[in-house]
């Protein structure tokens, strides 16, 4: 029988190697699958590129990602906030580069990447500073920009319950990019609250179907409290 | 229930005021216009307040583009959830009918034509209804957008709630934008606290309401702009 659980975080992160693309889900703190954050700093890797909406809120998860020093790059859509405080300082001293993505296009280009579509035209950002130099076209009287997917090598999500075959089931508004951030990656690593039975997923209600899925680590509800 | 289309007979808020309006009072007036059955986007900040004026009986369904129609209120003590957050990152409540979904999802919704209404704030609107409210375009800001972009472009219609001036006294509705640009041509409607206004690419803008001492005259000579008075005319709900 087909099983993706791993033992460890640690080892199913052991092949993220350094220049890597990697996105990461969560919208502040909902979905942020902080334990595997955690690992990844504990990895290593440098020279990371990191996609997601905001560029880490206080002392932990994605912050201290940032703080670690292994990101390069980050494209999101929302860095500045009242406690973006790691992020700020780093941007500020020249450390880190970024690329912001209105948040709509962000979460279209990881959904066109994992759906096999080349380029798209949107109509978010046309005529401000975030299109300039894009290709645009008018259809039908509406002016739109080409906008490119972003593809990943790891996606770093959180999701609620998963079966042994990767099938997941989110929470609430902790859905947020997870879906999508699931099929843009080479590699998708899941960190789930529950793992149950195979069968014990409604087949009507999978939100995200195992095909997305490469690797499951369980951390408990006790761990991230 | 009637739809954000055919509901005219909602706009009942008086035209002429003897106070300018504080912040509450400007998100009462928001609430008590938007027609029953919509489905509104309320951003981050000021717009927030409006949620706080809604009646039951209006049956207005919350966007929060982090993922959710069906939003309830602000969670206190026990309701308290860090899975269930809106778009300012404020735990909330769902109310019954609530559904989740992605965030392409969510963006799509907006693009996709299907949100009545988005109340924003803004640094400053053109008389074309051109909207900035992003970016000061300050050397050293970081430049922030989330969803700003998207709701502007998306949501059939775009309130804006801001004060009409400046800390200097200088107008924030203007002919052209000189904050960068978040969406073109996409506000409808501008509340603040010494007048409404409605913007139209056939009329212009137009004043719907007008609060203290200020006069169509005062705001033509603050805002250099050739205003309409509706003031005086049959409410219309202005709304697409």
């Amino acid at each position: 029988m087909i099983s993706k659980l791993h033992d460890s975080v640690d080892e199913a992160l052991a092949d993220i190697r350094d220049g890597a693309t990697v996105m990461i889900g969560g919208f502040g703190q909902a979905g942020q699958p902080v334990e595997l954050i955690d690992g990844l700093i504990r990895h290593g890797a440098t020279d990371l590129t990191i996609v997601n909406n905001n560029a880490g809120n206080g002392e932990v998860g994605l912050a201290l990602l940032i703080k670690s020093g292994f990101v390069r790059k980050i494209i999101c859509s929302f860095p500045r906030q009242s406690d973006s405080q790691i992020f700020d300082a780093r941007y500020r001293a020249g450390l880190i580069e970024l690329e912001v993505v209105p948040q709509g296009n962000l979460a279209e280009r990881i959904r066109a990447a994992g759906a096999g579509i080349g380029s798209f035209f949107s109509p978010t950002g046309f005529g401000t500073l975030l299109a300039e130099g894009k290709e645009t076209r008018t259809i039908d009287g509406k002016n739109y920009v080409l906008e490119s997917p972003i593809h990943a090598d790891f996606s770093l999500i959180k999701a609620h319950q998963s079966d042994p075959m990767g099938n997941l089931v989110y929470r609430k508004t902790a859905r947020n990019f997870g879906p999508i951030m699931a099929t843009a990656a080479k590699t998708t690593i899941v960190q789930v609250t529950d793992v149950v039975d195979l069968g014990a997923l409604d087949p009507e209600n999978i939100i995200t179907p195992g095909i997305y899925v490469n690797r499951i680590v369980q951390i408990s509800q006790e761990a991230c409290a | 229930m009637s739809t954000a289309h055919t509901d005219a007979a909602d706009r009942t808020n008086p035209r002429r005021i003897d106070h300018t309006l504080t912040r509450a009072e400007m998100a009462q007036r928001v609430a008590a216009d938007i027609p029953s059955g919509s489905v509104v986007n309320l951003g981050i900040g000021i717009p927030t307040s409006v949620s706080n004026y809604l009646t039951a009986e209006q049956d207005v369904i919350l966007h929060t583009e982090n993922g959710m129609l069906g939003m309830g209120p602000e969670a206190h003590g026990e309701e308290i959830d860090n899975d269930l957050i809106n778009a300012g990152k404020i735990p909330v409540t769902e109310l019954p009918g609530a559904s989740y979904f992605h965030h392409a999802d969510s963006f799509a919704m907006m693009r996709g034509g299907h949100l009545d209404i988005a109340v924003l704030g803004a640094f400053q609107v053109s008389a074309a209804g051109d909207l900035a409210n992003w970016h000061t375009g300050a050397a050293d800001a970081i430049p922030a957008v989330g969803g700003a972009m998207d709701l502007a472009v998306g949501a059939k219609n775009v309130f804006v709630m801001m004060e009409l001036t400046t800390k200097k006294g200088e107008s924030k509705l203007v002919d052209h934008l000189t904050y960068p640009v978040t969406g073109l041509a996409c506000v409808t409607r501008v509340y603040t606290e010494v007048a409404v206004f409605d913007i139209s690419k056939t009329t212009g803008v137009t004043v719907t309401a007008i609060f203290g001492d200020t006069t169509i005259d005062s705001l033509i000579t603050l805002t250099g702009l050739p205003l309409v008075d509706g003031t005086t005319t049959t409410p219309t709900t202005g709304i697409s």
